[in-house]
Order: C-alpha cells, then structure tokens, then sequence
C-alpha cells in the first residue's frame, strides 16, 4: 500500500492577476485615484463646514451610539428621599479585581432601617478595568454602570477619581427598580428593599 | 558690487527660509493628508496659550511640528559606543547639507529689476536685473545630480559608523537603492537636457515659458510626459519613501541606518527627508511643469491666444511667479504624499529588479525615441 504524503490544505487563494493587473502602472494609478477621491470628498466636507472624518473628537464630543448595554461609568441610586442606596457594606470593593473602590462608611442614627451609609464613595478610573463585577456584587442595587462615558481625560492620574457626588447625579426621569425621580427630603414613599434581609 | 550682495543674501535668506518652512509645513501635511485620507481628523491636540490668557491657539494642530522640534532638541543625545565617532557625529550633516546646497542652482522665479520694484534705490541699482535665483550656473543640473549623489554618502557613513548591524544594513540598502535610482533619475533627465539643449535650469525655464501648437504651455511634461512619470518614480526611490522606504523598513530594521540616532541628529535626517520632499517637488516643477510660469504669462502680464492681454506691473509679476512656484511645489509635495499613503512597501530585490529591469530600460527607450526626434526636427523635413 502506498502512502500519500500529507497534503497541507490550502487555505488562501492564489492570486490570479490578468495582464491588465500584471502591468502595474493602471492599478497604481487606480489606487491613486481612490485614495485622492476619499482625500477630495473629506476635504469638501471639511471645506463646507460639515464632517469628513469617522472618528470622535473625544472628549469633547461623544458617540450618541453607544450600546445600551455598554460599561461606561458607574452611578448609584438614590433612595426615594435622595440618599444613596448605598449601604457601606464593601462587597464591591472585595470583589473588585484591580482594587479601586475606595468607601468610608459613616452611622446615621437617626435613620433606624438602614443607619450606614457611605460618607465618601469613590473610583480611582486611572486603573478601573470596566468589569462591572461591582454591579452583580451588590446586595442593595445600589451601584450600576450607563453607557454614557465619564469625562476621563486628565493630566494627572490622581484626578482620575469619581466622587460620590457626580455619581450621585444620575436622575433618569423614570426607572424599572427604583421609584425616580426620587422626592426630595425626607419623609419620601419607603425604601423598596430588594435582596437585603 | 553691493547691490549684487544685498540681492543675494535675500535670495539666500528667502530659499533658506523657504526649505525650512516647507520641512516644518510638510510634517504637518503629511499628518493631516493622511488623516484626511483615511477618515480621520488628524493631529490637533498642541497649541499654544496666549499668556496670561486662557485662549488656546490650536491652529489645526500647526504646532505639533513646533511640538516635535522641541522635544527632538531636549531629548537626551544617546551615543553608541562606537569606534568611529566622527563619522557617526557627521553622517547626518553630510546628508543635511547637500539637501539644501541643490536649492542654490533651482529658479525660483523670473527676471527681478529692484529698480523697478523700488523706484527710491533705481539710482542705486542703476539699471540692474538679477534672475531669481541664487546660483546662475552653466551647470545647473549637473550640480543638482552632483549634490544629491552626497547624500548617500551620509547615509552609508551613518550606516556603517553606528556599530549596529541593522544600521550596517540599511545603509547597504540605501547605498544600493540611491545608486540605482540616481542613474535612471540621470537617464530621464537626458531626454530635456536634449530638447533644451542646456542643463542651465534657469533658461530651461525659460524655454518654457512659451506655447506649443498654440495652446498647450510648452512644460517639460507636454515634450517628455514618459520621463515626467520616470522621474517622479525615482525621485521618491531616491528619498527612501513608502513605498521604496526599504532602507527604514521598520519591521525588519527598526530605523535602518538611523537605528542609533537620536535627539536632533535622529530629526536633521528626518528633516532631510522632508526637506528631500520639496527638493524633489522643486526640480520636477523646474524641470517639467514650467518653473514660475503660469500658461499664457510673460514678464509683462497675460497674452492668451485669443488676443486678449492683461497689462501687470512688475511687483505683481514677481509676486505672482513666486507665489506660483511655491503652489506647484506644493501640488508635487502633496502628490508624493498622497503616494506614500497609498502603496504599499515593494521587497527588498523587487526594488532593485524595478530600478534596473523595468526603469532602467524604459529610461533607455525614452531617451532613444527622443534622441530620434530631435534629431530628425533639427535635421528638418526630407
């Protein structure tokens, strides 16, 4: 019996160029012509005031289509009086791999149902890997992520931290989970407490 | 004898700041053509702050090149260790310098009267005229070829001092390649120097300057349209740019013969290419698209074939030449940056095969066809 020697298959195509092709100047030449139309119709758009370009002038301006589903920053919710959702009680900062969370708990005794609350909130978005674990971590549905992006760009990395006061300031006109917008004071509808015990 | 110095040293003051300005312009150029070519916006994010203001002047990021040039200045000047510092620390000049010796011999606009121009120094001037250009030599062209030919001395010594072999091996590939493409840039060249029967490019500029078959300019590219193209080809082979950049290639030899460069010395060779650019836009536009002429202009305004004439006065005429060379060096620039971000990189021995198989012979039959022609026009009909 006579073994056939192993035949790699061929996964890519031979070029077949035609004479035409193989002479080389025309295809230079139509090569030229494509990336000089490209060239011309950007430059008109420039030139009329519109945009010829693709990209975003990041950040000063975003991208309107962002998936819904996109990790872009992080926000916490608010109870229904205005207060952060936000119990202290640092699972997100356990669970986060790159260690970013940064909360100081505080003790409000005068509200009996839920007296710990986060005095300082904050995300170091120089090493923040977007994973969003914090979001499923959470016991109180109290951090999630929008798509919108945060305003990043700094010329230092110690300025790349997210109080907890720009991500108190998400106020969606309404919500499936929480009833927004929240009443300002207290003395709003209770709290709807979701899995905490 | 004054005079004659004062005129000079502005010619020599204007063509010296013209290089420099196109070597800076053209690094903004080639970022923002390519960034509008491939849908982008482009380099735009230094500016410079007004002083005690918050006004940014960004400028369409015009001051990257100035961004660049001071970072190139304060980085720090790495030296290898290399037992030939002196021709290590000299490569880059000797590549720098021709570059901008061949701009001495280029026209860069017609007859100048500063009499004329200035009727307070007419006494002083007494009548002179002084032909735009810094050098009026016999020679013209062949100093251009002469000079050029010195540039790939520089970039054979960078090559060979920087003790590195990749260096060592883009200097071989450069020497190699620029030989090659000196002798058909010459060959092409051949083909005017026998049309124009001199290698004076100011009056080959000249002869161009009038009409053939009444209509069409009489530029190089209407007589040698064939060695226009050869030309420009080998002029981009010759200043080592995509897609001839085999010298450089990056992804085999880091920088090629500037591996070991750095600071300033690193941005004289990279402001020699860009000066190279408009060196090369600047001959082809001398040798085949008319110099400073527009079609239908002469020294004392427009005759369009009509019958139909423009009177101008003598600054307009010298303002309107200067301002057209620039914008056809300009034009030629942007071409070849159009090129460079349109083709891809050839391989090493399909650029040598290009220059001797294909160029090579082509120049030949160019100039063999030409040299039939003239002589059967010189010899007059049968």
């Amino acid at each position: 019996m006579v073994k056939t020697p192993y035949k790699r298959k061929q996964y890519w195509n031979e070029p077949e160029l035609t004479a035409w092709e193989r002479s080389y100047l025309p295809e230079i030449v139509r090569g030229l012509i494509i990336t000089s139309t490209v060239f011309l119709r950007n430059m008109g758009r420039w030139m009329t005031g519109r945009k010829g370009a693709l990209t975003t002038y990041y950040p000063e301006e975003t991208r309107a289509d962002y998936a819904p589903g996109n990790r872009g920053k992080h926000v916490l919710t608010q109870r229904p009086d205005g207060r952060p959702q936000c119990i202290a009680c640092n699972m997100c900062a356990t669970v986060c791999p790159a260690k970013v969370i940064e909360i100081e708990a505080a003790f409000d005794p005068a509200d009996t149902a839920h007296p710990k609350y986060p005095a300082r909130f904050e995300i170091d978005y120089s090493r923040c890997i977007f994973c969003g674990l914090c979001v499923e971590a959470c016991p109180e549905d109290a951090i999630r992520m929008v798509k919108e992006t945060p305003g990043l760009p700094s010329d230092a990395r110690g300025q790349m931290w997210l109080t907890l006061e720009e991500m108190l300031s998400w106020q969606p006109a309404s919500d499936v989970a929480k009833p927004y917008p929240p009443k300002s004071g207290p003395g709003g509808a209770p709290a709807q407490k979701g899995t905490a015990p | 004898m004054t005079q004659d110095l004062v005129v000079y040293a502005i010619y020599i003051a204007y063509a010296v700041g013209m290089l420099m300005g196109f070597g800076t312009i053209l690094t903004w150029v080639e970022r923002k053509q390519a960034a509008v070519m491939s849908d982008r916006i482009g380099a735009n994010r230094a500016y410079v702050r007004l002083p005690f203001t918050q006004v940014k002047l960004i400028w369409l990021g015009l001051f990257h090149g100035i961004a660049d040039g001071i970072k190139m200045l304060v980085k720090e000047d790495f030296k290898p260790r290399t037992h030939d510092w002196y021709a290590y620390a000299v490569a880059p000049w000797v590549v720098f310098t021709p570059v901008l010796l061949v701009f001495a011999v280029i026209p860069f606009g017609g007859m100048l009267d500063p009499g004329r121009l200035f009727p307070g120094l007419a006494d002083w001037f007494d009548g002179r005229t002084y032909p735009m250009q810094i050098a009026r030599l016999d020679a013209g062209l062949l100093m251009v070829f002469a000079f050029s030919g010195m540039t790939i001395i520089g970039t054979m010594l960078a090559g060979w001092s920087s003790a590195n072999k990749f260096s060592l091996l883009g200097g071989l590939r450069a020497g190699s390649q620029m030989i090659s493409y000196e002798l058909v840039m010459g060959l092409t060249v051949l083909g005017l120097i026998l049309i124009y029967g001199t290698v004076d490019l100011g009056s080959m500029v000249q002869q161009q300057s009038g009409l053939v078959l009444g209509v069409l300019p009489a530029w190089g590219v209407v007589f040698q349209p064939f060695a226009a193209v050869l030309f420009l080809t080998a002029a981009i082979a010759e200043n080592k740019r995509i897609p001839f950049d085999l010298p450089e290639a990056e992804s085999e030899l880091i920088a090629g013969y500037y591996t070991e460069y750095s600071a300033m010395k690193m941005g004289l060779f990279m402001f020699a290419e860009f000066i190279e650019i408009a060196i090369i836009g600047a001959l082809f536009t001398t040798l085949f698209l008319g110099g400073y002429n527009l079609p239908y202009m002469n020294d004392s305004g427009f005759a369009f074939p009509g019958g139909t004439t423009i009177e101008m006065s003598h600054g307009a005429v010298v303002l309107t030449q200067l301002v057209v060379f620039l914008l056809k060096v300009l034009l030629v620039c942007s071409f070849q940056i159009l090129v460079r971000w349109s083709l891809p990189r050839f391989r090493y021995d399909q650029v040598l095969s290009f220059a001797w198989k294909f160029m090579l012979p082509l120049a030949l039959l160019n100039l063999i066809v030409t040299v039939v022609l003239v002589w059967s026009h010189q010899r007059g009909p049968w």
